[in-house]
């Protein structure tokens, strides 16, 4: 019944060149907020948002010549869920080989859901330096925020029901770039 | 569940995997020590309690150190101190502990199997800090760890280990962890600390030359001088004069060889000084790694929820994007 | 008068070579008659059906320790007897380790009195080779047999000292008495607490060589060649033991040996997970070791199982296993493991019945161990087939230090028979 995964239940909304215009568009947003690259520093949180920040890069440095420092950010170690779950989530660490005091962070997530990974990815941050402001790109925005979080820059707007699930599948982890909703999978 | 243990009481019988986990999870941690603020909130709240039956002063301010980053709350407490000297037994000592409901207990004890008689009698996780002669789990993980920073993996390695093997509990984690990972092993000694079982974990030889011929990496052990009197050598001298890893011995391992030494040293007893002090000697890595493998240990042990009836097998994948399970779903209708 | 006939049963008497239906009769305390089967008996008597059963001579345990007098809160003289009479035995010999120790009659009257009193299995007191078990004086031998002993041993210690164990084994020869010996060069077994080798290696215990007990036995039996006098040797564990034991016997030297059930059933695996229930003096030891044992049973060169009973309290057991006290209880697990020799290594079951009985009785000249016409009847009577789980909570026992716990048993003592009083019945035994 519902613990089925019908085929048709499940719904691409955006495909690999939705994907990438949206990407090309949020690159142009960043560089003309910030009036250009200086200061800024991207930051990918673990472990899509980490590809998404890549792309972002190369798209940055394709229009403006410039290479913006580049980082990864693990929040597994700030998550308020971890008495909670059964689960063990393998921390992989955060690697910033650049300072961020007085830097522009621009933060890269993937999905923005209840905004508590970006709570915690905050804290991550500050205990790391002072940066002169934060700022969040991410991919999709699914809506029901439990936190005062918003996003900057958005590549899509996605109203959703809370129980579906949006998963961002993108070509360096999983083969291909797609966006696809479905229902909830029974435990 | 990568590492599925409740307890970190040794490593015999962990899989290959399992170790390699340890090692990947204590390998993260090792950035926060290199930050200015050396702390997480991982463990904010949670009760970290540490029971040493032996003296010890860095493996004891190691844990502390790292129970503090991962901002735990640390209460130590030591034979003098406990009321063992009152005559209350180990068990009763752990019950009125664990009352308090600590999330773990690391302990050290002069008995092989003490974290085991622990284990089977309270709740929460113990690590093993020491039990006699048997294991020292976090010692050996942080000195594969030093290994494999250096010389990217651990299997195939050549390693000699060298001293009182029969009486060395980091030995016999090391030896166990490095078997499991498929290193190649190398035990050196006087044959009164080689017993002929230990043929069946690596190549015995009583030839401190021929044992670290070509070796990758030459851990030296602690000699306690009290074993002096007991006729396992004559005397320190005539012990180091076979087994001191000088200069010239070393001449014979690998020119990129490490060393090891688990700390404290005895200068000229184990290892001439100019060895200790020269380049080939890793030790301050080393504890800088303790710190982030007894990190990476609280981590995994410490968060269990205390509810939890032991459900191991009920683990969902870790899903990427989701940071916090969704209150349970309803059925759909229909 | 009073008369019983135990019916129906297999007798096994190896004292007399019997091993057949037969029905016994039992007449004020004494073994009247072995009748066969279904004879006509005159209908006069109380009957006791033993169908299915073996009737076997009561069995005696020569090795020991009640605990009393000093350290009853282990064990008394009533509860280790009561403990006895559970398991099949109708007679104990109980060691000298008491506190006082048994170097003296006193000593000696007052674990008779308290047996006495407890009036179930009966206790033959074994006295100190050496005054207070320090190794170093002979104690008054002579003295504890007028009270009553019926061997010397310095059992919990062995006797270090190689001219005293001489003297001793020239001295008891004028009493008949055997020497008992627990055979352990401490200087060898250091600071052992299980069988040296790889589990020991791998749980970083210290361990006991093997040769901490063969080295003593080769001195002893050395000994025994020149001295005369009578060599017992207690609790053998290890293959090369065992050898030299068969080979002293080809010599013709009065030596004879025991085996626990503990070392002819448990290798040193069972310590694995430092399970103190499973450390003892001498320890666990190797298959191979345990396959010596059983053949050494099978040869005759063992002729005696023994338990060692060794009560210890839960405080003494709950412990980390380096402190942990030595031994364990035996007494009500000792039957099916005996019994489970005839199945598993093909030893005749007239075999373990005499290693039960009839020897241990000789070794100590006792008058028992037999179904012969006119002995004490002291009878067993054991259903072979009767499965049942080991709980050390309803031991008879006051402690309950064992490895078999939860353990499932095949064979049980369902009456014990003491001068023929029945002094034991298990629940839902049939007849009368």
């Amino acid at each position: 019944m519902a613990s089925e995964r019908q085929v048709h239940d499940i719904r691409v909304v955006m495909d690999a060149q939705a994907i990438d215009r949206a990407l090309t568009r949020v690159a142009h947003e960043i560089l003309e907020r910030n009036k250009g690259t200086r200061d800024l520093a991207l930051i990918g949180i673990r472990s899509r948002g980490v590809y998404i920040a890549e792309r972002l890069r190369a798209k940055i440095r394709a229009i403006e010549a410039t290479d913006i420092p580049t980082g990864i950010i693990d929040i597994t170690l700030y998550r308020d869920d971890l008495s909670r779950s059964h689960q063990q989530p393998e921390v992989r660490g955060t690697q910033i080989s650049f300072g961020i005091d007085d830097k522009r962070v621009v933060l890269v997530d993937d999905v923005l859901f209840t905004g508590r990974t970006i709570r915690a990815a905050l804290d991550a941050l500050i205990d790391l330096g002072r940066p002169r402001n934060v700022q969040l790109v991410v991919l999709v925005d699914r809506g029901h925020r439990e936190l005062p979080i918003r996003p900057d820059y958005v590549g899509k707007n996605l109203p959703t029901a809370v129980d579906e699930s949006v998963q961002v599948q993108l070509q360096e982890s999983d083969g291909r770039d797609e966006v696809v909703i479905a229902p909830v999978e029974e435990d | 569940m990568p590492f599925a243990h409740r307890h970190l009481l040794g490593l015999e019988g962990l899989s290959r995997d399992e170790l390699t986990f340890l090692l990947d999870t204590a390998r993260s941690f090792t950035e926060i020590s290199e930050r200015d603020i050396k702390k997480v909130p991982t463990l904010r709240g949670k009760t970290v309690v540490s029971l040493f039956y032996e003296a010890s002063t860095r493996t004891r301010a190691s844990f502390e150190i790292a129970a503090k980053r991962m901002s735990a709350d640390f209460v130590s407490l030591t034979s003098s101190t406990s009321s063992a000297t009152k005559g209350e037994t180990l068990l009763d000592t752990a019950r009125n502990l664990a009352a308090m409901r600590p999330d773990a207990i690391i302990l050290r004890h002069a008995a092989a199997g003490a974290p085991h008689f622990l284990a089977a009698r309270l709740e929460c996780p113990i690590i093993n800090a020491g039990d006699g002669a048997h294991e020292h789990p976090t010692q050996a993980l942080l000195d594969l760890l030093t290994i494999r920073e250096r010389k990217r993996r651990l299997d195939g390695l050549t390693i000699a280990i060298v001293g009182d093997i029969l009486h060395s509990r980091v030995a016999r984690s090391n030896i166990f962890a490095l078997n499991t990972l498929g290193a190649s092993l190398r035990l050196i000694g006087p044959p009164t600390l080689l017993p002929p079982e230990l043929r069946a974990w690596g190549e015995t030889t009583t030839s401190l030359d021929e044992g670290v011929r070509d070796a990758d990496v030459i851990m030296m052990l602690r000699i306690q001088l009290e074993r002096q009197g007991k006729n396992f050598f004559p005397t320190v001298d005539e012990y180091s004069r076979y087994f001191c890893l000088t200069q010239r011995a070393v001449a014979h391992a690998k020119p990129d060889v490490m060393i090891l030494h688990p700390g404290p040293m005895n200068r000229g007893v184990e290892i001439a000084s100019d060895v200790a002090d020269g380049p080939y000697s890793v030790i301050m890595d080393q504890v800088t790694n303790g710190i982030a493998v007894r990190m990476a240990v609280l981590y995994l042990l410490a968060n269990r929820p205390k509810l939890e009836a032991e459900s191991d097998t009920e683990s969902a994948a870790v899903q990427d994007q989701v940071p916090a399970p969704a209150p349970r779903l309803r059925r759909r209708a229909g | 008068m009073s008369e019983t006939i135990i019916r129906g049963g297999t007798v096994v008497d190896p004292a007399n070579g019997i091993h057949g239906r037969h029905d016994v009769v039992v007449r004020d305390g004494v073994i009247a008659a072995l009748l066969r089967a279904d004879a006509d008996d005159g209908g006069a008597a109380e009957s006791i059906d033993a169908s299915g059963c073996l009737v076997v001579p009561g069995l005696i345990d020569i090795h020991v320790h009640l605990r009393e007098p000093g350290y009853e809160y282990k064990e008394t003289v009533e509860s280790g007897t009561r403990a006895a009479v559970a398991g099949g035995f109708t007679s104990v010999a109980c060691m000298a380790n008491t506190n006082p120790v048994n170097d003296s009659a006193a000593v000696t009257d007052y674990i008779r009195e308290r047996a006495a009193a407890a009036a179930l299995a009966r206790v033959f007191p074994i006295g100190a080779v050496s005054k207070g078990l320090k190794g170093e004086e002979l104690a008054e031998i002579g003295e504890m047999q007028r009270a009553g002993i019926v061997a010397v041993s310095d059992d919990g210690m062995p006797i270090m000292n190689g001219g005293l164990m001489r003297r001793a084994l020239e001295y008891t020869s004028m009493f008949g008495l055997p020497v008992i010996v627990h055979e352990e060069e401490r200087t060898i077994a250091g600071e052992g607490v299980m069988n040296e080798g790889t589990l020991s290696l791998r749980l970083g215990l210290k361990g006991v060589h093997a040769a901490a007990e063969e080295a003593m036995i080769a001195r002893d039996i050395a000994l025994l060649e020149r001295t005369g006098g009578r060599l017992h040797i207690a609790h053998l564990s290890t293959a090369g033991s065992v050898d030299l034991v068969r080979a002293a016997k080809q010599r013709g030297l009065a030596v004879s040996a025991e085996a626990s059930p503990h070392h002819f059933s448990l290798t040193e695996d069972a310590v694995d997970g430092y399970n103190t229930n499973a450390k003892m003096n001498p320890p666990l030891r190797t298959a191979c070791d345990v396959e010596a044992v059983r053949r050494g049973l099978h040869d005759g060169t063992i002729e005696v199982i023994a338990t060692d009973h060794a009560p210890h309290h839960r405080d003494e057991k709950e412990v980390e296993f380096d402190v942990a006290a030595n031994g364990i209880v035996g007494l009500e697990t000792a039957l099916p493991l005996a019994l489970r020799l005839t199945e598993e290594c093909g030893i005749p079951l007239a075999t373990i019945v005499a290693a039960m009985t009839v020897n241990p009785a000789r070794i100590l000249r006792l008058p028992h161990g037999t179904l012969s016409a006119g002995a004490a009847a002291d009878i067993t009577v054991i259903d072979p087939a009767r499965r049942w789980t080991v709980e050390a909570a309803r031991f008879k026992s006051k402690s309950r230090n064992t490895p078999f716990e939860g353990m499932q048993m095949q064979g049980q003592a369902v009456l014990t028979m003491v001068g023929g009083r029945i002094v034991w019945r298990a629940d839902a035994v049939g007849g009368a």
